[in-house]
């Protein structure tokens, strides 16, 4: 019994990876239209920023500031593609989006893979500041049941907050609003004087800074490595499946259960764990095909 | 009459004589690097390996001595239906000789059955499997770096002996993780220790804590990482983060390549025991090889006992081909002189290639450095002993390969 707690802890944890990252495609999704196959590579880029900060033997930047830097940097990164290439796919079949951002995921792990090859780079869970007996995030708390990494239990806490964060900002603020009425009807929009384009831009970057922000996240846990979003991508896009393509709180909730599903097959039956999500995907869309909570286009 | 028959004879006699004058001084040779070029095994095999053929074929002389040496190099994608495409292509169409390298058991047993078909040469240097050599053995393959055996009767004893007599294992589900876990479990048993429990994971796993939760509750003394690459990596980096060492659980990282240190970084990876064949830090000649391989890599890296096998085995093909005296583009006639030769090269040393295609040469027992300890950006190994060749490998009396009953 003590066991599976420990295990529905640790599908948590995993969760909120998966949380945040079908929340980022989520938000592309449901206000571009886009299906975002680059995120994966995005995720990478992230963790890979907060390398170059921590390494760079000018700016050494450690993990703190890393985690405002690195996702307002690939932010950009991302705001420039839609800028010079995925505006140009507004009202076109979603195919084509997903070719493309497909195409620009290939690429952009290419290049980091020429140049770091694929075991990865070493990054530290951050030792500062320390308070009491702590070290940063180093370390551990007995829970009697296991032992809890402080890093784990900070990457729940700190992406469940960013979540339920995103979709105030997007479900109960005036900002939201607007995107929200831009996605329904672009023209009308514009017609009260707002800058829809720019609008538009914005929540890419956004939704691209939400995949770079778990990338840093995951840096201390996983290996920094080119192909790191690369298997991630395709679980993730089956939570955003399951939770209705779009559904912003139905991706959070998805992400999050997923996790756990997946954290007790690893316990159960852990041949099963990679296919698990999928057997659940597929179960999901028999029964409901808009996904557990979308609704009928 | 009777002079025009001669005539035709003599001219059948000539294209004969002049055919078997052409085969026997035939020097072109084509040599097919089949790696992971862009997975988790691309760093320590990939395209450093075909690097480590070109080399070969550089430093063999042969091209003095008027030979033609062709290399392409093809990604199987640890994939074994690629990994078997490729070859039969690469025999079929593109009339390769031999194979080299092949990382990932499960495509390097596939492979294994199309060059014996196709009576090619195989020199594998990634793969892990002991059955390569053993049930699995044909008359075209040659087992070059290491093997699951000798992983498990060199870092696997040591442990046992050690104390470490229980056992958790983490296990690649695939054929390479299925035959450590196999060879070490044997020898635990074999030396009174025994297995208490297992996980297998699937290969290319990014979170390991539940399988290290599991390991820990376990309360073996040792958990058993049989797996490799990216897999082995996360095993040991997420174990340090849930407290699995400190907690008084040892580690043993079966099969570890100088890559995998790298990204673990020296921090985590200190102390480790584990064994290699092959180490660029090891004497003159592998320094001396290594300066001018990591010269020629992009990222400067020096090469891995996978890339190192690589060379070796070919500097050893080419020989067997300069014995020959041309290329008989036969298979096993190729197999067989490189078994009648005993192996002597500057990476591996002295040392000979078994009845059963098993290369034999010593193995060396590594201790991870310290931080502190460590002089350069690849100076990572300590070595702690040396296993002579013929106690690391498979004795001939317990192979259970077919060629050995002839």
């Amino acid at each position: 019994m003590q066991a599976l707690y420990a295990q529905l802890l640790v599908g948590l944890i995993n969760g909120s990876f998966y949380a945040l990252l079908s929340l980022g495609l989520a938000v592309i999704f449901g206000m571009l239209n886009i299906i975002n196959f680059a995120h994966g590579a995005v995720y990478m880029m992230g963790a890979f920023v907060a390398y170059f900060l921590l390494n760079n033997t000018y700016l050494s930047i450690g993990y703190w500031p890393a985690l405002i830097i690195a996702p307002i940097v690939v932010g950009i990164f991302g705001m420039i593609l839609e800028r010079t290439m995925l505006q140009w796919l507004a009202g076109l079949d979603h195919l084509y989006g997903l070719l493309l951002t497909f195409g620009l995921a290939l690429i952009i792990q290419g290049v980091f893979q020429n140049y770091f090859g694929s075991s990865g780079l070493p990054y530290a869970i951050p030792d500062y500041p320390a308070i009491g007996g702590f070290h940063g995030l180093q370390g551990g708390i007995n829970l009697g049941f296991m032992f809890l990494p402080i890093y784990r239990g900070w990457v729940v806490i700190f992406s469940l907050v960013v979540c339920i964060g995103t979709w105030y900002l997007i479900e109960r603020t005036r900002l939201g609003a607007y995107l929200r009425a831009a996605t329904e009807n672009p023209t009308l929009v514009r017609a009260f004087g707002i800058n829809v384009p720019r609008m538009i831009t914005l929540t890419y970057g956004l939704g691209v800074g939400l995949a770079a922000l778990a990338g840093v996240l995951s840096a201390p846990i996983n290996q920094v490595r080119p192909l790191m979003g690369e298997n991630l991508i395709i679980v993730v896009f089956a939570v955003v499946v399951i939770g209705g393509m779009g559904s912003i709180m139905g991706s959070i909730v998805t992400g999050f259960t997923l996790g756990v599903i997946e954290g007790l097959t690893k316990y159960f039956y852990p041949e099963a764990s990679n296919t698990v999500v999928f057997v659940f995907m597929v179960l999901v869309l028999l029964v409901k095909p808009t996904g557990l909570t979308g609704r009928a286009a | 009459m009777k002079n025009s028959i001669s005539a035709l004879l003599l001219g059948t006699a000539l294209t004969l004589a002049s055919a078997g004058f052409a085969f026997a001084q035939d020097k072109t040779v084509k040599i097919g690097a089949l790696s992971d070029q862009s997975g988790l095994y691309a760093d320590l095999g990939g395209p450093g390996s075909t690097l480590a053929a070109q080399m070969a074929a550089e430093d063999s002389g042969l091209a003095a001595k008027g030979w033609k040496i062709d290399i392409i190099s093809g990604d199987h994608q640890n994939k074994p239906d690629i990994g078997t495409a490729i070859a039969r292509q690469w025999f079929d169409v593109d009339k390769v000789d031999v194979i080299v390298d092949v990382p990932n058991s499960g495509v390097a047993l596939a492979v294994n059955n199309v060059v014996k078909e196709k009576n090619g040469v195989y020199i594998n240097s990634g793969a892990a499997t002991s059955d390569l050599s053993n049930a699995q053995c044909s008359p075209n393959t040659v087992h070059w770096t290491y093997d699951t055996y000798m992983l498990a009767h060199t870092t696997g004893q040591a442990l046992v002996k050690a104390g470490g007599d229980s056992w958790f294992f983490l296990t690649a589900d695939y054929a390479f993780g299925a035959a450590l876990e196999r060879d070490t479990a044997a020898v635990i048993n074999a030396n009174g220790g025994k297995v208490v429990g297992g996980v297998k994971h699937p290969l290319n796993t990014s979170d390991f804590s539940s399988f290290l939760l599991q390991a820990q509750s376990s309360k073996a003394k040792i958990i058993g990482l049989a797996n490799a690459g990216g897999d082995t990596t996360n095993s040991i980096k997420q174990a340090a983060e849930f407290g699995i060492v400190k907690g008084g659980q040892k580690l043993a990282a079966l099969l570890l390549f100088l890559t995998d240190i790298k990204a673990i970084g020296l921090e985590t990876a200190q102390g480790l025991n584990f064994t290699e064949t092959f180490y660029w830090d090891l004497n003159d000649q592998t320094r001396a090889f290594s300066k001018k391989f990591a010269a020629r890599m992009k990222n400067g890296a020096p090469p891995t006992m996978v890339q190192a096998g690589v060379y070796s085995g070919l500097i050893h093909y080419f020989k067997a081909l300069d014995a020959l005296g041309g290329n008989p583009h036969d298979g096993v006639k190729v197999v067989e002189k490189m078994k009648s030769i005993p192996t002597d090269d500057p990476l591996f040393g002295k040392g000979e290639i078994q009845p059963n295609g098993r290369t034999i040469h010593s193995a060396y027992l590594f201790e991870v450095k310290k931080p502190s300890e460590s002089k350069g950006p690849w100076d990572f190994y300590k070595l702690v002993g040396t296993v002579p060749g013929d106690q690391a490998f498979t004795p001939l009396s317990e192979s259970k390969c077919a060629l050995l009953k002839k």
